[in-house]
């Protein structure tokens, strides 16, 4: 069952349409309600390794529906502290609950002031509205 | 310069229904209603209906439109009569396949041919090409809508009588006039309805009405996947042919027909290359034009909604063609582990 169109004002947003959940020095990231319904249904997640350096606005993984296959941006810069097992198991698991169980991966922040760069909910918003 | 895309006499229902249309072959299609795997399900377990409206339908009539057709399409027609259907490719000099394609007999002198969208026009001005005296050949794809209603409980909520497959005859769904053939793409039992088209949004609503879910091109493509039916365009083209394609057997190379010479070469000689599907081992999708290790290529992949893994369609060398080999396939700069199967990758077991 997919989620209905949500963009949670906790959260801050990149303009590839990805978001990440900042705690002190670490953040979760994953797609938007926006992403996954472009996507359609996921089938695959192609993740990175644990320790694997992620770098703001480079892919760091795939996320794959039926139809097309799409990069994953990383919104933030770090090192992979944890994938989540749930999604490559279950990608429908993103569809269903996106900003929650459907998380992508944990990170450990390598340069904190970049969270400045991202964007608000008023101002990812904005981005979707132009689409 | 943009190009208008052409819209299906349903075009109004699919946006009612909320389906994403998505250009296809020129037209505007819907992909997908509620999504690609609810649908592709609903097909696999009871019933759905698709617009192929896109198609194309010539009819060819005349007392020379046996000898026409005979020359210029790879089955022979002689083993069908009137009221059976028949899959057939049309073929270029070098055996290239131009479409595939169900020739529809509809008496001794007169045919209806069911084309792929995107090559309407090229296959009309190759027929046109070569119409004899008595022979005509007219394209009528504007006057008819096309509805594909598949599933192992399509031909039971159409209320059908029993036929066999690849057969057609004139019928009605609830008061509405239509031809319903025994044909389909999806691997399931079903049923084919062409309707004028000023009629097709009352059949469309009255077979929606039967219960038969509105399914999308996305369901389409992974049914007619998983099935291992060929789609022309990628895994079969003016650039291959029906024996390394596997499609030998709709080719009567006892017959003179555009093309027969060199597919008999080949035959006689094996070709070097198969057409193979094959299943995923490792989690991956394979996609069109990912290369097969060893030589060869993906020429159709996707998710299977009923195996819950990467399947798809490729050349690979002869040599390594068998079922039960394993293949690799690069997808995106990673290997990933494939077998070669049998045809199809799923059939649906009769409980």
């Amino acid at each position: 069952m997919s989620a209905t169109e949500s963009y949670p004002g906790e959260l801050k947003y990149h303009r590839e349409h990805d978001w990440a959940r900042i705690d002190g020095e670490e953040a979760v990231l994953g797609i938007t309600w926006f992403a996954q319904d472009a996507l359609g249904e996921l089938v695959h997640y192609e993740a990175p390794e644990g320790g694997a350096a992620v770098t703001k606005d480079q892919p760091y993984g795939e996320v794959e529906s039926v139809k097309a296959v799409s990069d994953v941006i990383a919104p933030l810069s770090g090192e992979v502290l944890e994938v989540n097992g749930k999604v490559v198991d279950a990608p429908e698991t993103v569809n269903e609950d996106p900003y929650g169980e459907g998380w992508l991966v944990r990170i450990r922040l390598s340069d904190p002031s970049e969270v400045q760069s991202l964007l608000d909910v008023e101002a990812y918003r904005q981005v979707v509205a132009e689409q | 310069m943009a190009r208008t895309l052409q819209r299906t006499p349903l075009h109004d229902a699919h946006v009612d229904l909320g389906a994403r249309m998505v250009p296809f072959a020129g037209w505007e299609m819907p992909v997908q209603y509620q999504g690609v795997i609810p649908e592709h399900k609903a097909v696999r377990g009871d019933c759905g209906v698709f617009d192929v409206s896109h198609m194309g339908e010539f009819e060819v009539e005349g007392p020379r439109a046996t000898e026409l057709l005979q020359a210029t399409l790879s089955n022979d027609l002689e083993r069908i009569g009137a009221g059976q259907a028949q899959y057939t490719l049309l073929t270029n000099e070098r055996g290239g396949i131009l479409d595939d394609l169900i020739a529809y007999r509809l008496d001794e002198f007169r045919y209806l041919l069911i084309v792929n969208a995107a090559n309407r026009e090229s296959d009309f001005r190759w027929l046109k090409e070569r119409e004899l005296p008595g022979s005509d050949v007219r394209d009528v794809s504007e006057e008819y809508a096309l509805l594909a209603v598949q599933g192992p409980r399509a031909i039971e909520r159409l209320s059908l009588p029993e036929a066999r497959q690849f057969t057609f005859a004139e019928g009605e769904i609830d008061g509405i006039a239509c031809m319903v053939n025994r044909t389909g793409y999806t691997g399931e039992d079903g049923c084919e309805l062409l309707v004028m088209a000023d009629d097709a949004v009352a059949l469309w609503e009255r077979v929606l009405a039967r219960g038969a879910v509105p399914c999308g091109l996305g369901a389409r493509d992974t049914l007619r996947l998983e099935a291992c039916f060929p789609l022309h365009g990628q895994d079969i083209t003016p650039a291959t042919d029906a024996i390394s394609a596997g499609l030998g057997w709709c080719c009567n190379l006892d017959k003179e027909f555009t093309g027969a010479q060199p597919l008999r070469e080949l035959k006689a000689h094996g070709p070097e290359r198969k057409l193979v599907p094959f299943v995923m081992e490792e989690k991956a999708v394979p996609r069109s034009g990912m290369p097969v290790g060893g030589g060869g290529e993906v020429t159709s992949g996707t998710h299977s909604p009923m195996l819950d893994r990467g399947i798809g369609l490729g050349y690979v060398a002869a040599a390594s063609a068998q079922v039960g080999n394993e293949i690799t396939i690069d997808v995106r700069g990673r290997d990933r582990r494939a077998r070669i199967v049998k045809r199809p990758i799923y059939e649906r077991k009769d409980d």
